[in-house]
């Protein structure tokens, strides 16, 4: 670690403009993942800017829309009576993340950003192209039984390992952005992206770009929501994969579905074809496998992570029976 | 003998860990804690290849770096007089020769130390030792365990040459037999509290050190070596251990360093080590490939047993444990053949994890017998009772004593073994099928040497001293209830001093066998004082010498928490403080060693786990619902710490069965699960509901309280209960642990 400046800002702007003017800045949040970073050496900021006293941390109702500041806290999120009666699924999938301690720290916007946890990613003396550009790839011919199995390039098969974007990509969250070119929104699903030949970059921030909440639109899933996550241990361990599922059920017939998984891909993936198939369909174990079949197309392992590929599918049935109560 | 001894009384209120609240509220103070004054601090910096020479090492921005003191390196290193003779600087080995930190340029695993670095400040030591680079050598390292099998040899001594009863491999001619293969991966101790020392020169020939060990005199000893000090200039203390479950029970590379690094720099230096290193320097439970063999007849007695174990130790030493030993003796078995194999491999040398070779061997050995249960259509347990050992077989010795039928009927009533059944998937729950599974559990009820001061003061407080620590088992609280059942005294009248070398001799804490040991010296020390009150309340002018009883015996007295009292008539009474005044007295003190005797008898522990579980087939996950743990341990001493003891064995034995493994990438040479994130170790939503019962009779032999040990047996045949009660419930045997959701899915 080397020793780095920190300050404190009050105000959105305040914070864009701390950070353009200063090229080796980044800002803190409840710095759980950025503090980790700067202990192994992954990221070495010479300026912290702390954005805790922003005023982003309300989650309430707007319109019809729910909006959760950037800065509220992942318990407070997953504990907000609000959330838990209208978007049950993001309070499901925040508390099956992390554990309560981390949670307490951990705000929205750190969530979004926070980095894969690929062990040769934090390991400095490995090789990766994430961290270092044109290293290669540790992981692909390592040790890779966390990785990805869709939209992954040779350059890097990291997954992204937040429970709570999952979630939200599901539920077509959008997310509020402000910087030096003004403020913009981000569909959820465009926020994170794949790997491709830039594995450095995780999402579509520009830099100076910081997030200040996202927004749920109203939905009609809040009575059969799932988030089903498969980990090594009952809690406080990543996603071997996770799925998101949401069911607006017309007697036994599926009006409409959402489908998102996580821990299989650089961003959280949102399973649109398995979804298509399920509309107007009825809630049976024979259309959710089908439905799951059809979801892992595609899906390439990558050797200590071939199992992904029949986990995921058992996975998708199991979160969908779960949701409709069928298990 | 007196006749309220606590264990012939049928009702005893257990007492509370006697250092419970100090460890919750902070009061205790663990090595890295130590307040002393103009303390540097230390930091190791480890090598990044797995094997070859250090070709060049660039220390000199660190040097340079704000605040650092030193920077020691093979090429600056002062030359420690051990070193130098080839005298081991510490424990175990059987053969080869104990790592020597800085000693010169060959490298052996990776994260090897290559410097240590030394500063004012922790924040500049951290900082200074990542400017330390060093150029290597490379050569081929070897860190994969199956691609190195056939380099597998056998260590060296006579304890470990090929063990034969019988007929050879005599399983492969029986008329029901069974054959496979269990493999076990690497584990890791990690304890909470971390490896550290505090070193600090008292002058050119004496050192005092605080550091975490299981054994200050072991520790003592092995810097007495290297240092070439004599023994009474070498201090040691660790009064209180945060956890260590084996790893504290050498003296590490670490330690030497630290202790070099003050000598260099006339400081006091502090040396903690970072969660990574954990895993990479002070040791873990082997790698271990386990083969068995198991014969029987077709009306389920056992008529041979074959069991070979190849482990993985380092490359410049052996390290060795008792894997295939348990099948010596665990059942009544004619014919029995065990041998047991190294593969030295780039990685510093294992060490004892709880419940060490036996814990590992048991996994196979039960998780076989309930393979050829099930082949031979019998239950289990039934099984088992039909090839119990009523002697040992190994030995051919009585048992001092014996109750694991005991501790199998106990554990199938509680765990509603009744209502398992003999075929897989027999029981299902929604999506999750139920199984039941049990495994034994057996070690060595050993008994070494120890010596207890006891000091009984003016002000009624007994105070018992030892250089033994508690590194969790509750050892102060297993003497203070020994004490207070002897003396008649209330626990909160009696301190232990404990965990340092100026204290009367202990034993290490390890092998299951501090109770027997201290507490016998304990018990000792006890008896001896009620004499020597005794013969001072005999003396002349005291109220219990009268014209006509010119004695009394400590059968005659009533030993209370304020003094004695005749039993007979309970008015005739003095008060310790008088007593001591009369005398001329401040205190009266004694101090006792004790030690076990050869008998001719076999001493074991027992326990039995069973386990309940479910089993999501298309996910892989496993849901733990009771676990119970049965033991017999002679006479269980203190019950509450030694439920503790179980309770703490039932998770390591779930975390050993379903998610303990580092993972090596084999090109690097290097784990890469090296942190508390990544290698998984049970938290609580994975523990179920946890029963400890005791059989808690009586040991004739082993020492005065009649107890064996219970540390290493409370995790020793957790692992297969689980494995066989995933069999029950799915039909899969996982042969290879941890049993993860990917294997589950996949078997
Ligand atoms: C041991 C462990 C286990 C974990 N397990 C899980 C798990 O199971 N599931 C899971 O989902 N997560 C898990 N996490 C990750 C945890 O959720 C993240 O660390 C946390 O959400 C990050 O939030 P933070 O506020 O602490 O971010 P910080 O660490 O403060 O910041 C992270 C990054 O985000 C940037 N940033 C923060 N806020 C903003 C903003 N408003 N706009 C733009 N950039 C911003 C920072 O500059 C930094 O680069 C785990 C973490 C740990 C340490
Ligand atoms: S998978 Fe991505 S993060 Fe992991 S080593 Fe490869 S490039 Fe780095």
């Amino acid at each position: 670690m080397i020793n780095f400046e920190y300050i404190r800002v009050a105000t959105a702007k305040a914070a864009v403009d701390a950070l353009v003017k200063d090229g080796v800045a980044q800002w803190i949040a409840g710095g759980t993942n950025l503090v980790d970073l700067m202990k192994k050496g992954v990221t070495a900021p010479q300026k912290l800017i702390d954005i805790n006293n922003l005023a982003l941390k309300e989650i309430k109702k707007e319109g019809s829309k729910l909006r959760i500041g950037a800065l509220a806290l992942n318990s407070a999120v997953a504990d907000s009576e609000l959330v838990q009666k209208e978007q049950p699924l993001l309070a499901q999938a925040l508390q099956a993340g992390a554990s309560q301690q981390i949670r307490n720290m951990a705000t929205v916007g750190g969530n979004m950003m926070q980095r894969t946890r690929c062990p040769y990613f934090y390991n400095t003396d490995m090789p990766c192209n994430k961290r270092q550009p044109g290293q290669g790839c540790g992981a692909l011919k390592g040790y890779n039984r966390m990785h990805a199995i869709f939209g992954a390039s040779d350059k890097c098969i990291a997954v992204h390992p937040s429970d709570m974007c999952v979630a939200l990509a599901a539920l077509d969250a959008t997310v509020q952005v402000t910087g030096p070119k003004g403020s913009r929104s981000i569909p959820f699903l465009s926020f994170h992206r794949l790997p491709g030949e830039l594995p450095q970059k995780d999402n579509t921030l520009e830099r100076g770009e910081l997030i200040t909440g996202i927004e749920i639109p109203q939905n009609a899933f809040a009575k059969s929501t799932h988030y089903l996550k498969v980990r090594d241990r009952s809690s406080y361990a990543f996603a071997l994969v996770s799925v998101a599922a949401a069911v607006d059920m017309q007697r036994n017939a599926i009006r409409d579905v959402r489908l998102a998984m996580g821990g299989v891909a650089h961003k959280p993936w949102r399973l649109t074809a398995a979804e298509n198939f399920l509309k107007g369909k009825e809630a049976t174990e024979a259309n959710f496998g089908q439905a799951a079949q059809l979801a892992i197309q595609g899906a390439k392992g990558y050797g200590h992570n071939n199992f992904k590929l029949k986990l995921a599918p058992n996975a998708i049935v199991e979160a969908l029976k779960t949701a409709v109560g069928k298990s | 003998m007196d006749q309220h001894h606590f264990f012939d009384a049928p009702e005893r209120d257990p007492i509370d860990r006697v250092d419970g609240r100090a460890k919750v509220t902070g009061g205790a103070t663990y090595s890295a804690e130590y307040k002393i004054q103009n303390t540097a601090y230390g930091f190791l910096v480890g090598s990044t290849v797995a094997k070859g020479r250090i070709k060049a090492i660039d220390t000199k921005s660190a040097e340079r770096a704000p605040g650092v003191l030193a920077v020691i390196t093979h090429l600056n290193a002062p030359k420690i007089p051990g070193y130098q003779t080839g005298k081991d600087p510490s424990k175990p080995q059987t053969g080869g020769q104990p790592l020597r930190v800085f000693y010169n340029d060959e490298i052996f695993y990776y994260d090897q130390p290559i410097a240590l670095v030394i500063a004012d400040t922790y924040e500049r030591v951290l900082h200074a030792a990542k400017l330390v680079k060093a150029q290597f050598e490379k050569a081929a390292h070897q860190t994969d365990m199956e691609a190195n099998l056939a380099k597998a040899k056998i260590p060296t001594g006579p304890r470990f040459e090929d063990y034969k009863r019988g007929e050879l491999d005599a399983y492969k001619n029986a008329p029901v037999k069974l054959e496979q293969q269990y493999n076990h991966p690497v584990e890791v101790h990690n304890p909470m509290e971390l490896g550290s020392i505090i070193a600090r020169w008292e002058g050119a020939d004496k050192v005092t050190v605080y550091t975490k060990t299981q054994g200050v005199g072991s520790t003592q000893n092995s810097i007495r070596d290297a240092f070439g000090l004599k023994a009474e200039n070498v201090t040691v203390h660790a009064e209180h251990i945060g956890g260590a479950f084996g790893m504290a029970l050498r003296t590490w590379p670490y330690e030497i360093a630290a202790i070099m690094g003050a000598q260099k720099i006339g400081r006091p230096l502090k040396l903690m080590l970072h969660r990574e290193q954990m895993f990479t320097n002070v040791g873990y439970r082997p790698e271990t490939v386990q083969k068995i063999g198991l014969g029987a007849t077709a009306d389920g007695k056992l008529t041979a047993i074959t069991h070979e174990a190849t482990a993985n130790t380092s490359p410049y030493e052996e390290f060795t444990e008792a894997t295939v030993n348990i099948s010596r003796f665990l059942y009544a078995c004619s014919n029995v053949t065990t041998r047991y194999r190294l593969v030295p491999l780039n990685v510093c040398t294992p060490i004892w994890m709880r419940g060490p070779g036996e814990a590992t061997g048991c996994f196979a050995l039960e998780s076989a017998m309930d393979e050829l249960a099930f082949a031979l259509n019998l239950d289990p347990i039934e099984f088992r009772i039909r090839n119990h050992a009523d002697t040992d077989p190994e030995r051919n010795l009585p048992w001092s004593s014996k109750f694991l039928k005991e501790c199998y009927e106990l554990g199938s009533d509680r765990i509603g073994w009744k209502d398992r059944k003999l075929q897989p998937r027999a029981r299902q729950e929604g999506d999750w099928l139920v199984g039941y599974g049990m495994g034994t559990g057996s070690f060595g009820a050993f008994r070494g040497s120890a010596t207890v001061k006891a000091i009984l003061q003016r002000d009624n407080k007994l105070v018992l001293q030892c250089s033994v620590n508690d590194m969790g088992p509750g050892t102060a609280t297993m003497m203070t209830t020994i004490a207070s059942e002897q003396m008649g005294m209330p626990p909160k009248q009696i301190a232990v001093q404990m965990g340092s070398t100026g204290l009367p001799p202990g034993p290490t804490q390890g092998g299951s066998m501090v109770t027997s040991t201290v507490g016998a010296a304990v018990h000792d020390v006890c008896a001896a004082l009620k004499e020597q009150l005794a013969a001072l309340a005999s003396k002349e002018g005291s109220p219990f010498h009268t014209a006509n009883v010119h004695e009394v015996k400590v059968d005659d007295l009533v030993f209370s928490e304020t003094g004695l009292s005749l039993k007979r008539d309970g008015s005739v009474k003095i008060s310790y403080a008088d007593l001591l005044q009369r005398n001329s007295l401040p205190a009266l003190e004694l101090t006792k060693e004790s030690r076990g005797q050869n008998q001719p008898y076999s001493s074991y522990s027992y326990s039995v786990h069973f386990v309940k579980l479910r089993v999501h087939p298309p996910t892989g996950r496993i849901k733990i619902d009771h676990i119970v743990s049965c033991a017999d341990a002679g006479t269980i001493v203190s019950p509450k710490t030694a439920e503790s003891q179980m309770i703490g064995g039932a998770v390591g034995g779930v975390g050993m069965a379903l998610m303990e493994a580092v993972v090596m990438d084999h090109r690097f040479g290097r784990p890469i699960n090296n942190n508390l994130a990544d290698y998984h170790v049970p938290v609580n939503a994975d523990i179920p509901k946890v029963d400890v019962l005791f059989v808690n009779k009586k040991d004739p032999y082993t020492n005065p309280m009649g107890s064996k040990g219970l540390g290493e047996i409370a995790i020793i045949g957790v692992a297969p209960a689980v494995a066989n009660a995933v069999f029950n419930a799915t039909g899969k045997r996982i042969r290879s642990l941890p049993i993860t959701p990917d294997k589950v899915m996949e078997a």
